[in-house]
């Protein structure tokens, strides 16, 4: 099939797979930054067939994963109001909140809908004007700009029933919030090629020559990613530290630089909390002043509802690709994904639930 | 269809007030056993489904005892929207209770039909419902034999919901049971993957690919009666909710043998794999509503597929896998790469994927 075939091509995976025995002489620690590329790794299983040498850790790029405790809990409290169509992208229903998700939320009765775009929500707010229509607008640099687009497409229109609750968060700071840590075991990171089509590559060479990592801007289908990390690893292995673009189909240096504009025009850089790591200073986007009429958290009086999160899950440290899901004790037992502890075993990006989903035989 | 008795009273003369019974949607009353449910039976059920048993009207079916044993099923349908490129829960009701007793090596017989039905569901749509149910009994070899009709006021119910039960024959000495699997037998599917459960959900969900992706309903009654020429298989199953994940992993729990699958080998229509792509949906847990699965012996699996290619519903049928001796009780999945990994039973509701 075209564009979804090419890139899983087996017979492509092996030479790559050889090339990246060849070229491996030392160990290597690798994180893949964003979910999509977690999952793709674990569904072909293209990580049993990479040399023993490089271990691959799994990054933060999991929107439903970071999105914190608080921000779930703020959604059922609006979803639970009366006249409220809450509007959600279906992976966040089963997120659990400090009690519960959406979909308890909404069998208890609150009009909670799974839409594709926030597009489809400000079509919910046209037809149903006696109704107050809340899109739960998550995720990273990639859904920022539509989610400004629809912000800026209601302003146009004066539909005052339309606001977001706003949870949008930023990668480059948390990457450097890794490589600043102590803790800190990475070697090279494969940054996710779909963020970078947005941002473009400039935040990322700073990193990299700030922090001495090479990155490689990596797609997100399987071949995709083995010829990202033959490019990572001939990078630590001559000890050079660039940045490269594998997504060359889709990223440009500079980014979308309309997209970027919209993201600017609504959202402004404000710290944020991520699920399991804490606040990062400047990793998160707010709505401006201008368009603060548009904000969810505001118009429903929710933004002082504040909690912390339970002890038992450590998706913290799998987000900070400090452990694996399989060295946690709950993993498969008393966390899957019927009754999940923390967001990484909700999310089909998580790693968690990757792992639980793609088990290797043995 | 006349109307012309609407204004006469129980006595045939003119009452005060004039019942209005032309109605263009369900009223409660059309639920309430008085005149309206008398002639929503007469103007909608019966000329649809008339036959010599229901035409009786009693309050039951009598049968003739038929030669062999009974096989016997019943499902419930639910679904949403009612109607969808391919067919209808009309469709759906028929074809979903057939291919239950059909999974047997039964041919299916009767079926009775109950009705829930939601106040103000146009009666123009239970017409276009009991339209596909008449079509689809008819292409099945079924008469819809005895029924019944509920309202329930609005909002009790999500416009209609149908229960249908069947009844068929399955021939002395002929026992299909998963339990009975063994090691070197062939899992064959009889097409493509994830048709059904990607065209309802691309128009639940008002995706624009959606007209391309048809629902693939349909009575296997016929390609049964096909397959079992070639030999019994083990056992049979049509994989609908959960998919072929979860038949597989029924036939595992039940026989206690592992089974191997390969991705490569399993059809799925290239749109069907696209919209699967793009809501994050593994086609292998997507339902179906005219596929079946069989197990056979190896000797047996050459001929079986030859025989299910010349029928209309298996010309795609192929062996995806085999029965294995190892990893008792798991069903394992060989990726194009070889990797294996364990295809899990699906969980609770699929739900779309953010990016």
């Amino acid at each position: 099939m075209k564009y979804l075939a090419e890139y899983r091509d087996p017979e492509v995976a092996r030479k790559i797979i050889a090339e990246i025995h060849r070229v491996t002489t030392k160990p290597w620690v690798v994180m893949e930054v964003c979910g999509g590329q977690t999952h793709a790794i674990v569904r072909s299983g293209i990580d049993q067939l990479l040399p023993k040498e490089i271990t691959l850790v799994h990054g933060p790029g999991c929107p439903v994963c970071v999105t914190p405790l608080e921000t779930i809990d703020q959604a059922i409290a609006i979803a639970a109001s009366p006249g409220v169509i809450f509007c959600s992208f279906g992976d966040m229903l089963r997120v659990p909140g400090s009690s519960r998700d959406l979909l308890t939320a909404r069998s208890a009765g609150a009009d909670v809908r799974i839409v594709y775009s926030p597009l489809e929500a400000l079509q919910l707010a046209r037809e149903n004007p006696d109704r107050q229509v809340v899109f739960l607008a998550i995720g990273f640099e990639t859904t920022a700009p539509g989610n400004a687009m629809a912000i800026i497409q209601a302003e146009r229109e004066g539909l005052a029933n339309f606001s977001e609750l706003v949870c949008q968060v930023l990668v480059p700071p948390a990457l450097r919030a890794l490589l600043a840590s102590p803790a800190n075991r990475v070697q090279g990171y494969l940054a996710a090629g779909h963020v970078c089509t947005i941002t473009g590559l400039e935040e990322y060479r700073e990193i990299a020559s700030n922090y001495k990592v090479p990155i490689v801007a990596t797609g997100l289908e399987a071949n995709d990613i083995l010829e990202g990390l033959l490019m990572l690893v001939e990078m630590l292995e001559s000890g050079r530290c660039e940045v490269l673009n594998q997504y060359s189909r889709s990223v440009r240096p500079e980014g979308n630089l309309p997209a970027r504009a919209a993201v600017d025009k609504v959202f402004g850089v404000a710290d944020q909390k991520w699920r399991g790591i804490g606040e990062l200073p400047g990793s998160g986007l707010r709505i401006r002043r201008e368009y603060q009429k548009f904000d969810a958290a505001r118009r429903f009086a929710v933004e002082s509802l504040k909690v912390s999160e339970p002890a038992e899950c450590i998706s913290g440290l799998i987000l900070q690709g400090l452990k694996k899901p399989d060295e946690c004790g709950a993993f498969g037992r008393r966390c899957t994904p019927e009754s999940p502890l923390g967001a990484t075993m909700v999310s089909s990006e998580g790693a968690c639930a990757a792992y639980f989903r793609y088990k290797p035989l043995n | 269809m006349t109307d012309k008795d609407h204004t006469q009273g129980w006595s045939g003369g003119p009452v005060c007030p004039v019942p209005l019974t032309n109605h263009t949607t369900v009223q409660l009353a059309h639920g309430s056993g008085g005149r309206m449910s008398a002639e929503l039976v007469a103007k909608f059920f019966q000329p649809r489904f008339g036959n010599p048993f229901l035409d009786r009207l009693e309050d039951q079916a009598v049968l003739p005892r038929p030669a062999g044993r009974l096989a016997f099923s019943t499902d419930t349908f639910v679904v949403d929207p009612l109607f969808f490129p391919g067919g209808s829960i009309g469709d759906l009701a028929v074809n979903g209770t057939v291919n239950d007793v059909c999974m047997s090596g039964a041919t299916p017989l009767y079926l009775s039909a109950g009705f829930v039905l939601e106040e103000g569901l146009p009666l123009a749509t239970l017409h276009r419902i009991l339209l596909d149910m008449e079509k689809a009994a008819r292409q099945a070899g079924v008469a819809i034999v005895t029924g019944d009709t509920k309202v329930v006021p609005r909002g009790s119910c999500d416009k209609i919901f149908i229960n249908t039960t069947g009844l068929g024959t399955t021939p002395d000495g002929l026992v299909l049971s998963a339990a009975s699997l063994a090691v070197g037998d062939q899992i064959i599917l009889s097409g493509t993957l994830a048709d059904h459960g990607m065209a309802v959900m691309t128009c639940r969900q008002g995706l624009s690919f959606q007209a391309s992706i048809a629902s693939d309903t349909a009575s296997l009654h016929g390609l049964v009666a096909a397959m079992l020429v070639a030999g019994p298989p083990r056992a049979m199953r049509d994989p609908t909710r959960g998919g072929l994940a979860a038949t597989l992993n029924e036939f595992a729990r039940s026989s206690g043998q592992g089974l191997v699958v390969e991705r490569g080998l399993i059809p799925v229509r290239p749109e069907v794999a696209a919209a699967c792509e793009i809501l994050g949906i593994d086609p292998l847990t997507v339902a179906n509503e005219g596929k079946l699965v069989a197990v056979v012996p190896p000797q047996i699996a050459g001929a079986m597929v030859a025989v299910m290619r010349r029928h209309p519903l298996g010309r795609e049928a192929a062996v995806i896998g085999t029965v294995v001796g190892v990893h008792p009780g798991l069903v394992a999945v060989k990726n194009g790469l070889g990797v294996a990994q364990v295809l899990e039973m699906p969980l609770g509701e699929q739900l779309p994927r953010i990016c």
